[in-house]
């Protein structure tokens, strides 16, 4: 839609035509004393000096644009291309609301039918939807959603200890009341679903077919949370037997951005698309036979199922989903698959010369992808802290604050974005530590 | 407004039918009308038992979602499994082979509650007038 202003003439014909002086007069309800009240604020800066002001306070900060990030643990630094903002920051797309009006939204629904279509490429499932917030309320939605698919009678959801332990909170908050119990549990006929995270929290990469097999043998569904940069590379949860594949789609063109806006892609069979949350956008043709999209199958919504709704999310990620689809479209399938074979190699790399290290040694325990867990001779703190202080360099995850059983191990990420030269630093820095 | 004389009438315009021992379900005419085109029916599950006025499952057409409640009290001997195919069956042959559910009842004499072919269509009519 254009924006179109308004003339001072405009109005006053509007002002005239409801028979009020000013736009004041609307707000005469509110009493006087709150309308402008004391702030007590200092004057105001100019443009030039709050820049100088801001830019000092930003200036203390330590980004990862500043040195080497070998940080990952379920949010990762991935190189966002060029491309990707200046499609974002087009007006059309990054002031657009939600596509209620298909008449005046083909472009925003053409852009969501196209990101749902390169998930389901990239997970080998069927349907996807158009997003969720974020990959721990994507997958605490697909928990609800095999819940529904078994009409409640169901009320055990499995959920594998080595899921990112956020996303295991986050669907307790989620699921509260509903009367759940997550945990690690056996699989019986009282299991609605069994989570599973590809590659794990711990960057392992496991034949998912004996937990589908087992997860199907009693009746429930498999979720898989997956990476969808490690999707370049590996098999799709698809041909392991998923039925919900979700996941965070940050790492696909959205930047780490402190924490957020991050992205939840969902996608599963055609079979459990009635139950699927979120919003859909379909392929249509209009009343002259030329294809068109619109939002569908709305009915599973709140706005007209009400307290019967798949779920209460009225929404999707727009801009991030957007950003993904960009990004996809730009690598395409060699694309993909280069920056996890680079993710890939340079891990494989690393963790052959930290293994190396005296005082380090590395946690064997089959393929990965591009994230490893290191055991280290001193408190994880302590080696962040001096690769952090001497180095500029930041350090991984510290399992310990998850895993009582993991004191003192670090699980160290690298990506596409990290040259030799860094990992050749990281190696560097780590042989100083026992020294 | 077509009517199953055979048939008696619910609340939320279900309708029930005497087969046998069995009890067949379904939504009137004047209720597939009002929905428009629909699009999908969900049906419990065979051995389901529901009590009168429970809700058994939804009928979603193109602009609303609305709940199906039991007309009598039962266990769910059967669901119509063309409607998962063929959902417009409900608005073309809603007495027929729109039906939805077959139970066996639980209290047969709630069928004397429900409201005759005759009653029914009363009530419809004053309700439309005075809308």
């Amino acid at each position: 839609m254009p924006y179109i202003s308004h003339s001072d003439a405009d109005r006053r014909a509007m002002l005239a035509a409801i028979g009020v002086q000013s736009v004041e007069e609307l707000f005469a309800d509110v009493p006087a004393h709150v309308c402008f009240p004391d702030l007590n604020l200092p004057p105001a800066l100019s443009e030039i000096e709050a820049r100088w002001e801001l830019g000092s306070l930003a200036g203390a900060n330590f980004t990862t644009a500043d040195g080497p990030c070998f940080l990952g643990a379920g949010a990762y630094r991935h190189f966002v291309p060029a491309v990707v903002d200046a499609v974002l920051r087009r007006g059309e797309f990054y002031t657009a609301y939600t596509p209620y009006q298909p008449e005046v939204s083909q472009g925003t629904l053409q852009a969501i039918f196209e990101y749902q279509t390169m998930i389901c490429a990239l997970t080998g499932m069927d349907v996807s939807n158009a997003s969720h917030y974020d990959g721990a309320t994507a997958t605490a939605e697909a928990v609800i959603t095999a819940v529904n698919v078994h009409r409640m009678k169901r009320r055990k959801a499995a959920f594998s200890p080595y899921v990112h332990p956020e996303y295991r909170a986050v669907l307790r908050t989620y699921t509260q009341g509903m009367g759940l119990e997550v945990g690690d549990q056996e699989l019986d006929n009282e299991t609605a679903c069994l989570v599973v995270q590809y590659p794990d929290f711990f960057g392992r990469v496991k034949d998912l077919t004996p937990l589908a097999e087992a997860a199907h043998a009693a009746g429930a569904l498999l979720i898989v949370v997956a990476n969808p940069i490690a999707l370049g590379l590996l098999r799709p949860p698809s041909e392991f037997g998923a039925d919900i594949v979700v996941g965070e789609g940050q790492g696909m063109g959205a930047g780490l951005n402190f924490g957020g806006p991050y992205l939840g892609f969902f996608a599963t069979r055609e079979e459990y698309v009635r139950r699927m949350a979120g919003r859909l956008v379909g392929q249509t043709v209009d009343t002259e036979g030329k294809r068109g999209f619109v939002l569908t199958l709305s009915t599973r919504e709140q706005h007209i199922r009400r307290e019967k709704a798949t779920s209460n999310i009225c929404t999707n990620q727009g801009l991030v989903a957007l950003a993904a689809a960009v990004y996809m479209a730009t690598l395409g399938r060699c694309g993909m698959r280069q920056v996890a074979e680079l993710c890939y190699h340079r891990a494989h790399y690393a963790r052959r010369r930290i293994g190396e290290i005296d005082g380090f040694s590395v946690v064997e325990d089959g393929p990965f992808f591009n994230e490893f867990v290191v055991r280290c001779p001193c408190p994880v703190s302590e080696v962040n802290e001096y690769l952090l202080a001497e180095w500029g360099i930041i350090g991984g995850y510290d399992l310990g604050r998850d895993y009582v059983d993991l004191d003192g191990h670090m699980l160290l990420c690298v990506t596409e974005m990290n040259p030799r030269e860094e990992v050749d630093m990281l190696v560097e820095a780590l042989e100083e530590v026992t020294a | 407004m077509k009517l199953d004389q055979e048939a008696r009438y619910a609340e939320n315009h279900e309708w029930a039918r005497w087969d046998g021992k069995e009890i067949v379900c379904g939504i009137s005419d004047h209720a597939q009308e009002s929905l428009s085109d629909v699009v999908y029916v969900e049906l419990p599950d065979e051995g389901d038992e529901f009590e009168k006025g429970d809700t058994f499952g939804v009928v979603e057409s193109v602009k609303a979602a609305s709940d199906l409640y039991m007309p009598m009290g039962g266990e769910i001997i059967a669901t119509n499994e063309d409607l998962e195919d063929a959902p417009e069956l409900v608005n073309q042959a809603p007495y027929g082979a729109g039906w939805m559910i077959r139970i066996a009842p639980s209290d047969p004499s709630e069928f004397d509650d429900l409201a005759t072919a005759r009653d029914y269509e009363a009530r419809i009519t004053e309700e439309e007038g005075e809308a």
